[in-house]
């Protein structure tokens, strides 16, 4: 049990550096402009007052690592700054919309990892068959489909309908349920987007170990095909189907951006595009803050995972 | 009902098409690629025709369109009936003709933006392999720093850091998937740079840009040219769907992305008229996965 431990605060330790480096880059980037930030914000037409407001608003007055300073430690106690377009503080703007964006991709990963690895399983077990040349076209083809495309299609075939509400609406009565109910079809969405890759590699890291020798022996014992890949071939599999699973949950997270501003889904993604839009760089420097820490976390989440189901890893000589 | 019909039209245009450009591709290749062409698998087939489809679509554009490309017609969301046979869009202009001069700027600039990122990502991993030492130190550490933020993110602060325009889209795209092409480069060109070959060249006295072009390139093109299928994949999505988000390639320019984000109202209404642009994204990345896959499954010589 010591190992863990020691593995763990080291990968622990390395991702915090991670995201050390990530914040320096996010906040380094806008050095990259050409002369002056505010001057770019405004446009030409700027008057001197003006700029020299801007300049102070961002602290544009002090230097580069005295600004990158100040910020780093306002984010460290949760104060992101001020939006430059709203006027507000930005952790009251994000403040919401985490969750909400936290809860449509964990909604959608709760529907895609089950799905993704029967199927996974299946296609390994049963395969050249109909069904997995039929499930591998059409993962490819899953693949191949911009979120948008697979969004509007559900749309028009189950909201059209009056099965499933469109767009996304919260008022202080929805509950847990309703919200749920109305937030499937962005989560849906999302979980076709996903399931084809999972599926794909889960069918892979089987196949690849169904021709070890290990395999064709407990086929010789009279096993049947079902307990071989289940019994024998999955618990081997685990580390890189764990690796695929972190990998596409954590493209999950950039996957909703597209999907919330197609449902109206009141989530993170929504206001970086709003952000963008603005050129309201505090916010969108926050935000991808946000998301540059929730990646890197699942990352270290499938490390640290994927080490515990190998023994081998676990217990290094 | 529709949508099970056209799921099955789909599947019977699908088979129809691989298996005559099967036949094409068997019929007219040259005698010494015959054995390659017969065992080509229905997908690869019908993802090759699609591509030569896209391919002259976009090249002869102004010859097929009917009307101009920014040409306002009339009144606004026709339905699809002569002269405008897919009608109209949000300001009055043909949507058939926009599909096709989409396929000449959406395709055309994911091209571009694919062939830059490329030409950066690859020579810079070449160099970094082949130099070694700190410069693959820096190098490496710095394309990791920037790997470490999911693609989509870092192109959308970038963007806002140096505003939305073609240009802009293009540069940021492209430096953005360097990176994913330097790391393949990379690890491709280390596995050549330790051959005997490349160490003899060195004491022939050969230079390091000769040493790049004919002793690595030519050895590392193969996993090259599989990835640049699977990159353009990625970049062709990532631009449409910037434009969709209405962040990439702006109006009056058609472009499928922003074309779908114009029109999304329509489908509200039950006109599927807004999804044609978005399936013909769907339908040339479908076809570049498919001979990607193709190519991918005869270079590992997986045969199971």
């Amino acid at each position: 049990m010591h190992g863990i431990w020691t593995m763990i605060r080291q990968r622990l330790l390395l991702g915090m550096l991670t995201l050390f480096i990530i914040s320096a880059v996010i906040f380094g980037a806008t050095e990259l402009l050409p002369g002056d930030l505010a001057r770019e914000l405004l446009g030409q037409s700027a008057t001197e007052e003006t700029l020299a407001a801007l300049r102070e608003q961002l602290g544009l007055n002090e230097s580069a690592p005295v600004r990158y300073w100040n910020w780093l430690t306002g984010v460290l106690h949760g104060d992101f700054g001020m939006s430059m377009a709203t006027n507000k503080p930005i952790s009251e703007l994000v403040g919401t919309r985490l969750g909400n964006t936290l809860f449509l991709a964990l909604y959608a990963a709760a529907l895609a990892v089950p799905i993704s690895l029967t199927l996974g399983v299946l296609a390994a077990l049963w395969r050249n068959s109909i069904f997995d040349r039929a499930s591998n076209a059409l993962a490819l083809t899953a693949i191949s489909f911009p979120e948008f495309f697979v969004a509007y299609i559900l749309i028009l075939w189950l909201a059209q309908s009056g099965i499933f509400p469109s767009m996304v609406r919260m008022t202080e009565a929805t509950t847990t349920l309703d919200f749920l109910y109305m937030a499937f079809l962005p989560a849906l969405t999302l979980t076709l987007v996903v399931t084809a890759h999972m599926m794909r590699m889960t069918r892979a890291a089987i196949i690849n170990l169904l021709a070890s020798p290990y395999i064709e022996m407990a086929r010789l014992k009279g096993m049947s095909p079902m307990r071989v890949v289940l019994r024998h071939a999955v618990p081997n599999a685990l580390a890189p189907i764990i690796n695929v699973v972190a990998l596409n949950l954590a493209y999950l997270i950039t996957g909703v951006v597209v999907v919330e501003v197609v449902f109206v889904y009141p989530g993170l993604g929504q206001l970086m595009i709003d952000a963008v839009t603005n050129r309201d760089i505090p916010v969108v420097q926050a935000i991808a803050l946000i998301f540059a820490c929730a990646y890197v976390l699942l990352n270290l989440l499938a490390d640290v995972l994927s080490t515990i189901t190998n023994p081998r890893l676990m217990h290094r000589k | 009902m529709p949508i099970l019909f056209s799921i099955v039209v789909g599947i019977a245009l699908f088979f129809m098409i691989g298996f005559v450009a099967r036949a094409l591709l068997q019929a007219f290749a040259p005698a010494h690629l015959k054995p390659t062409f017969r065992d080509t698998p229905l997908t690869a087939c019908f993802g090759l025709s699609v591509i030569l489809l896209y391919v002259v679509v976009a090249i002869f554009a102004p010859m097929i369109a009917p009307f101009g490309e920014g040409e306002v017609l009339g009144a606004q969301f026709l339905p699809w009936a002569s002269p405008h046979y897919l009608g109209t869009d949000k300001l009055g202009r043909d949507m058939l003709t926009r599909l096709i001069y989409g396929a000449r700027n959406t395709v055309g600039i994911a091209f571009a933006t694919t062939a830059l990122s490329f030409f950066v990502g690859s020579f810079l991993g070449i160099w970094a392999a082949l130099a070694g030492g700190w410069l693959d130190q820096w190098l490496s550490r710095f394309v990791d720093a920037l790997m470490a933020i999911p693609a989509l993110i870092l192109s959308l602060l970038l963007l806002t850091i140096f505003g939305t325009s073609v240009l802009t889209l293009i540069l940021v795209i492209a430096a953005v998937d360097a990176t994913r092409v330097y790391r393949l480069a990379r690890s491709v060109a280390q596995g050549i740079v330790v051959m005997d070959y490349i160490e003899a060249a060195r004491l022939r006295g050969e230079g390091m840009w000769r040493l790049v072009r004919r002793e690595i390139l030519p050895n590392a093109v193969a996993p090259l040219v599989a990835e640049f299928g699977l990159r353009f994949c990625f970049v062709f999505l990532s631009i449409s769907a910037l434009s969709f988000l209405g962040l990439g390639i702006k109006p009056p320019t058609a472009d499928w992305g922003s074309m779908v984000r114009e029109n999304a109202t329509l489908i509200t209404f039950g006109d599927i008229t807004p999804l044609l642009p978005a399936g013909a994204i769907a339908l040339l990345t479908v076809a570049v996965n498919f001979v990607v896959d193709w190519q991918l499954h005869r270079a590992s010589g997986l045969k199971e």
